[in-house]
């Protein structure tokens, strides 16, 4: 085995070389109350490749190109049981600094759907990082150009017949169908997929009829002229106006409340830790988070995805999640989604 | 040809002598992440991905892409030495491999392996350089019925073609299938299987399974033969490389089927697995030594690994094309051009010609790197087998433990593992086949997946399955490999009269 310990040592002297780099640069830093003394995991309730996946390893990246941190920040993910496998583990990890966790809709929806005992309030909130918008999509082959011509289209095809493609089940992605679904009156199949770029392409297929995508999971079939962005469930238009196809920008997609379809729905993208950690521990993270937001990374980052770019931090954030507990217990609620007691 | 011109383009953007150094780190880092069960490709690119921040995306991706070459070599080591994959497409691997390292003859099934290995890359790079355009439309026909009709294929072929009793290899694959259907179902957002158990929630882990049905079985095995280690005589001269690539040649019908299956199930995107199970299967039906498959037959390592690496490579096309990871370890990849500002889809390939064709170059050369990088240390790596049994084996458990760790980072797995270890160990006193219970676990639940999205399209129409020209093929080629050994068999009689 004389190969794999020379190579071994040498992956080892490589680590030390970074580490010592990396400590070199940190050093230079102004001194915070609270720093980690270990590397801190970034825990994503999420598979890899999907948009909370996305922004921690982006959030990753940036803290180790501007050396936001002493300590590496390492992504885990832990998507078992529609994220439950990964709120529990930092549920559990009670009082541990060394732990944040990315959430996505399935912070409010995997307890309501599948009972797992776990709620917000187990964590600590650190952050709102921005809210992920949703845009009903069509391919572009397809004649229609308005929601209202796509919803009149699936109900004079009858009911069933037309496919709405998504992420999961019981999820965020189905909570709009069913919200199109009761303002509109047509009536879709719902398919559930694995993942968000999965989805993007059976639509670019036609093997659905529309998805309702997050901007970022199917810009790039949108530039290439694949598909069409009918309305963004949203109650103001998204503000980015540099052209990414060749004759629309985000701001040129209408919301679909003008378009006479009242859904408006985004996504939280935000940073949580394990349960009884210090007020000094959570003012840590608040300030790498927030060096990190003014990185012109993060702003390229934020446009490409056109992100509603919220930001609340502190109370607002708290209140914020507190109402979105409460409209998910009811969208479900109507939609029958909730876990049979 | 424009291809052409683009191509030596790539090549001179890949052959600057720094590139050329990192391709080398990659590979090597890369068999090491390949012969570490546990610590998969995904991984190790993980792992390894914020250090390439700093470097151009070219750079970047080709180191990257090389550590994947790498692991894709690395994980037939441990599967021919010790019978325990170090990847998920290296099962198939060891049906044969194995048997020929107990046989002292390591040395030539780590050649085959890899020799294999590197045409079927070359295969596939070599398509993806002359057809990607079309490669990606003929992508986007597979809807839910494509891709069920493709697993039930690969599923069909296993028990059409299985040297064990059909029924026993049947039973094996339920097995697998219940397994694989603990933790969330996709289809209705519900949790089964768990009995309330927070450690079943993401369900069974196939590298937990792996290694322990594979891994710990056997050394179970072997403890009770009387620690004896049939390996010994393995030969460490360099010579062996030659005297095998001296035989390869008259495989030449194996390796193009098995390059013909991989593409094609890198591109559909079955993936590597499926197409390392399939190439197995196809060649030992097809094949006038087929009966000698199982019991050490070099053609039996050339195949799957051929159809594997085919797969591997072709599977970046998607990936590239669509933004649809082909493979665990493909997603992290794709995490990575992310954050170089690099958004995989149809229009990277005009968009980013230095990068797109930077890659495909590095595809060349970084699988010469590997060939060169793995072949030299077949003697060694031939050698471990010398090493008694008493002292290995300890260190094998304690690796396997520390992969089964690593996996998930928790101490259940650790336990799971060595329970996977009595069933397998079960299994082989019993005569069970081992191979279709993986097979089951690594593909249920995208074939129920499949299965019943189409359900939901077709509204409960089994019809589905035979709704167009394409899917209608599949399924027929999966109904007539599944009876294929009784057709044979009535074939024959009828001729015999």
């Amino acid at each position: 085995m004389s190969y794999n310990r020379k190579m071994g040592s040498r992956v080892l002297k490589l680590c030390t070389a970074v580490a010592m780099a990396v400590g070199a640069m940190a050093a230079t830093a102004p001194a915070m109350a609270w720093e980690p003394t270990k590397s801190v995991e970034f825990v994503v309730p999420a598979g890899t490749g999907g948009g909370a996946d996305q922004m921690a390893r982006f959030v990753q990246g940036v803290v180790t190109k501007y050396n936001l941190m002493k300590q590496p920040l390492v992504v885990v993910n832990k998507g078992g049981g529609a994220g439950a496998e990964g709120f529990l583990d930092v549920k559990g990890a009670k009082g541990d600094p060394h732990k944040i966790i990315i959430t996505l809709s399935n912070l409010f929806t995997t307890p309501l759907a599948t009972g797992v005992p776990f709620n917000w309030k187990d964590l600590t909130p650190v952050q709102m990082m921005a809210l992920d918008q949703f845009i009903l999509w069509v391919n572009a082959e397809t004649p229609y150009k308005t929601a209202k011509e796509y919803t009149d289209a699936v109900k004079a095809a009858g009911a069933g017949k037309m496919k709405m493609g998504g992420t999961g089940s019981k999820q965020e992605d189905q909570i709009i169908t069913v919200a199109v679904e009761k303002q509109s009156g047509a009536k879709f199949t719902y398919i559930p997929y694995k993942g968000g770029g999965e989805v993007a392409v059976q639509l670019v297929g036609k093997h659905v009829d529309s998805t309702v995508n997050n901007p970022i999971e199917a810009v790039e079939q949108w530039r290439a002229g694949k598909l069409r962005a009918l309305c963004v469930f949203d109650d103001v238009a998204m503000p980015y106006k540099t052209k990414v196809t060749a004759t629309q920008s985000w701001a040129d997609v209408p919301t679909c409340k003008s378009q006479g379809l009242n859904v408006d729905y985004q996504m939280l993208r935000g940073i949580f830790m394990a349960p009884g950690v210090s007020k000094d521990q959570v003012e840590y993270f608040v300030g790498v988070l927030k060096k990190v937001r003014e990185t012109p990374e993060w702003k390229e980052f934020m446009e490409k995805g056109a992100f509603n770019q919220t930001a609340l931090g502190g109370d607002e954030y708290v209140k914020w999640v507190a109402k979105e507990e409460q409209r998910h217990q009811s969208l479900m609620a109507e939609a029958g989604f909730l876990a049979k007691k | 040809m424009e291809e052409i011109n683009s191509l030596l383009q790539g090549f001179s953007v890949a052959m600057t002598p720094y590139n050329i150094g990192l391709m080398m780190v990659g590979v090597i880092l890369g068999v090491l992440i390949g012969v570490l069960p546990g610590l998969g490709g995904a991984n190790g690119v993980a792992i390894l991905l914020p250090l390439t921040f700093s470097m151009n995306p070219t750079s970047a991706i080709i180191m990257l892409s090389c550590i994947y070459w790498g692991a894709l070599f690395g994980g037939a080591i441990t599967s021919i030495l010790f019978n325990i994959p170090g990847e998920p497409w290296s099962v198939a691997t060891t049906f044969d491999g194995y048997p020929m390292a107990q046989n002292g003859r390591a040395g030539e099934a780590l050649t085959a392996a890899f020799t294999s290995s590197f045409i079927g890359a070359l295969v596939a790079v070599l398509m993806i350089t002359f057809t990607a355009p079309l490669v990606a439309k003929f992508a986007l026909k597979f809807g839910p019925p494509e891709y069920f009709a493709v697993y039930l294929l690969t599923f069909c072929s296993f028990v059409g073609m299985s040297k064990s009793a059909p029924f026993k290899t049947v039973a094996a694959m339920m097995l697998g299938f219940a397994l694989a259907a603990v933790g969330l179902d996709t289809v209705t957002g519900q949790l089964r299987l768990t009995f309330g158990q927070t450690e079943l929630l993401k369900g069974f882990d196939f590298l937990i399974a792996v290694i322990g049905l594979f891994g710990i079985g056997e050394i179970l095995l072997t403890i009770e033969e009387g620690l004896a280690f049939k390996g010994a005589e393995a030969k460490i001269k360099m010579r062996v490389v030659i005297d095998t690539w001296k035989q390869l040649p008259k495989y030449w019908k194996t390796s193009i089927r098995s390059s013909a299956i991989g593409c094609w199930m890198g591109i559909t995107p079955g993936g590597a697995t499926p197409a390392s199970f399939m190439g197995y299967g196809v060649a030992k039906s097809m094949s006038p030594n087929g009966k000698n498959f199982g019991k050490g037959e070099m053609e039996g390592v050339v195949a799957p690994e051929t159809a594997a690496h085919a797969a591997g490579t072709s599977a970046l096309l998607p990936m590239l094309t669509l933004g649809i990871p082909g493979s665990p370890t493909a997603a992290v990849l794709l995490g990575g051009l992310l954050i170089w500002g690099l958004q995989p889809g149809p229009l990277l390939f005009q968009e980013q010609k230095d990068f797109v064709w930077g890659l495909i170059a590095s595809m060349y050369l970084g699988n010469i790197a590997g060939l060169i990088v793995v072949l030299t240390t077949v003697p060694l790596f031939a050698a471990i087998l010398r090493i008694p049994f008493s002292i290995v084996a300890p260190v094998i458990l304690v690796i396997c433990a520390i992969g089964a760790y690593t996996v998930h980072g928790s101490m259940f797995d650790v336990w799971l593992m060595i329970v996977f270890g009595v069933i397998g160990y079960i299994f082989k006193k019993l005569d069970y086949p081992l191979a279709p219970l993986v097979l089951a676990l690594v593909l249920g639940d995208r074939a129920e997946d499949g299965f019943r999205q189409s359900m939901l399209m077709s509204q409960g129409e089994l019809s589905i399955f035979f709704s167009n020209g394409l899917v209608g093929t599949i399924t027929v080629f999966a109904l007539l490999m599944l009876f294929w050994a009784p057709m044979k068999a009535g074939f024959n009689k009828l001729r015999g009269r």
